[in-house]
């Protein structure tokens, strides 16, 4: 059964485009990771799906419900996390998660002992009745992932989960998403332009400028380059990438002073290959294509190169300040 | 309907928890009122007792002054709304399974609470100036506190629900909300000022609810006051067209002025979000 499903969902903002018909549709059970630069579109996808954007065209089910006209029904189905803190930082963790559960109904026989269990799960037991105000990053942002567990939502939506976050809290939470998933037979959806995170998907969409240019899951994604990814620096590369295209009949590309090209089964391809090349080599170097390879062959550009985009960078700095 | 009721009291809840767990907020909102009781009531009685004839300046100014304070209260309510929108919490409450209109309730009922509990604790100064608190005067005064609340919480969650920032939102107090509220009647009878002044004073609907609370404070020392120099403009009871107000028609004004705020809130909301 498909617990998300989507069709042509479009977002226009005046001029601007920020979603072009989106289709999609995700699986019970599944971690479905939407992947790509910041402004790509990816929060605002997830603002409709969780019924806080109106589409401009399209539509969407969620656990079956309309989001546009039946729309407390898809609330109630959901659980989010959000890329800022959502928590209110002058009451206590506890006080947090209770305002939550009265807000879903969550009834009064399972509450407390739901709350007690979370807390355990997230490891907040012992700060429970501490002002969320004291609390760190990882902190919160765990609180906010046992609050959107709270009233057993069907899907859970995460925007950024780890975004800011030091490697080891990072590391923690996909544990506990990784634990979820088993324990509560819960559907995730998330967002990140983190390569390694990207990874932990059954299936990734790759978004850029609004469209889903690729959907596949990891390792298909890197079938699609053709193999495995060479890497080599020559004296003249002109002439070496002359060669390549003429001799082994290959597409290779420069870029920064680096030729890189596809091969299926590129450890037996190489030895052979450096013996016969005529072109002077200076280094040369063969894996395993990443996300990023992937997204640089799609988009012709690389994650990272828009990740020091300024205005993401003030973000996440007022965002660690607070 | 349910999602309504939940809407509702769950937002006041967290109100209520906000201000139990904040006392500082609690004197923040006397010191304004006061500090203008002191000044106007005990520096200028005896200069201006003409005024307000029949009546001591200090008894007039003092039931303006409890009104003051559950006005100001309730419109500052509404800053929480463009805090929770600053703070990110108000996405927690937009995403979860409530109605607009409870949510818009809730914030007005959890404002509103406060205010009333603010305006209540106003009267412990009416014998220290000569007026019996008997249970009767509490009786009928603190439901017109929340009358009056509810209202103006409706205003500040209007004026909060188009800010995105606590700055503009005090600007647009200070620009709107305050000049309604000291031309309320707080510091002068409206029937015996300009007339200049009597008609902004009469259209702004905050006056009737002060004028309200008056008429409920001083209602009994009322009668020696009509017509007490000659002329027969009351200084208690607006006149509107050669008509006194009674105490029943001044609520009657302040709780369509609070039907028109909290439905022109609950619009606003539903459009922005």
């Amino acid at each position: 059964m498909n617990i998300i499903e989507a069709e042509n969902l479009s977002k226009r903002f005046g001029q601007l485009v920020a979603v072009v018909q989106v289709s999609l549709s995700v699986t019970e059970g599944e971690i479905f990771g939407f992947l790509g630069p910041n402004g790509a579109g990816k929060t605002t996808t997830i603002n409709i799906l969780c019924t806080l954007l109106r589409p401009t065209s399209g539509t969407a089910l969620v656990n079956g419900y309309d989001i546009i006209r039946q729309r407390n029904q898809v609330r109630s189905s959901i659980g989010l996390v959000f890329q800022d803190p959502t928590l209110d930082e002058y009451l206590t963790g506890e006080q947090n998660l209770r305002f939550h559960a009265y807000a879903y109904n969550v009834p009064q026989s399972v509450r407390e002992r739901r709350i007690g269990e979370l807390l355990e799960l997230v490891g907040l037991s012992d700060r429970r009745k501490s002002k969320v105000r004291t609390y760190s990053g990882g902190m919160k942002r765990r609180l906010e992932l046992a609050r959107g567990l709270l009233h057993h939502p069907r899907v859970l939506f995460l925007d950024e989960p780890t975004l800011g976050l030091d490697p080891q809290t990072r590391r923690h939470i996909w544990e506990y998403i990784h634990t979820l998933r088993q324990q509560e037979r819960l559907t995730i959806f998330l967002t990140t332009h983190y390569m390694d995170e990207a990874e932990n998907c059954d299936r990734i969409a790759i978004i850029d400028y609004g469209r889903i240019v690729a959907l596949a899951t990891p390792d298909n994604h890197k079938d699609s380059l053709g193999g495995d990814l060479v890497t080599l620096k020559a004296e003249d590369n002109e002439a070496a990438v002359l060669e390549l295209k003429e001799r082994y009949n290959l597409s290779p590309e420069i870029q920064n002073g680096v030729v890189s090209f596809c091969v299926p089964q590129g450890e037996k391809f190489l030895p052979d290959f450096v013996r016969g090349f005529r072109s002077h080599l200076l280094s040369i170097s063969v894996r395993r294509p990443t996300l990023d390879d992937v997204f640089l062959r799609l988009t012709g550009r690389a994650i990272r190169e828009q990740e020091a985009d300024s205005m993401g960078q003030m973000r996440a700095m007022i965002r660690s300040k607070r | 309907m349910e999602e309504v009721f939940r809407g509702t009291w769950v937002v006041a809840y967290r109100e209520l928890l906000r201000f139990v767990q904040e006392r500082s907020r609690m004197l923040s909102s006397f010191g304004m009122p006061v500090l203008f009781f002191i000044i106007f009531g005990a520096g200028f009685n005896q200069i201006i007792g003409t005024l307000t004839p029949g009546v001591d300046f200090i008894k007039f100014i003092y039931p303006g002054i409890v009104a003051m304070t559950v006005l100001m209260t309730s419109v500052f309510s509404g800053l929480s709304v463009v805090w929770d929108r600053e703070f990110g919490f108000l996405k927690e409450v937009l995403v979860a399974p409530l109605s607009r209109t409870g949510i818009v309730l809730g914030k007005a009922t959890g404002g509103a609470t406060v205010a009333t509990i603010q305006g209540s604790m106003m009267l412990v100064l009416a014998p220290i100036i000569g007026i019996a608190l008997t249970p009767i005067l509490v009786i009928k005064v603190v439901p017109l506190l929340i009358i009056i609340s509810l209202s103006l919480s409706g205003l500040g969650i209007l004026v909060a629900s188009r800010m995105r920032s606590q700055q503009g939102f005090h600007v647009v107090v200070q620009l709107i909300v305050f000049p309604l509220i000291f031309l309320s009647g707080i510091f002068f009878p409206v029937n015996n000022v300009p007339v200049w002044l009597q008609i902004i004073s009469k259209v702004n609907p905050l006056t009737y609810g002060v004028d309200a609370i008056r008429q409920i404070f001083l209602g009994s020392d009322s009668a020696p006051v009509r017509g007490a120099i000659g002329n027969s403009t009351p200084v208690i009871g607006i006149t509107v067209f050669g008509h006194t107000m009674t105490v029943l028609e001044d609520v009657m004004v302040i709780a369509i002025l609070g039907v028109v705020m909290i439905l022109a809130a609950t619009w606003s909301f539903n459009k922005q979000e």
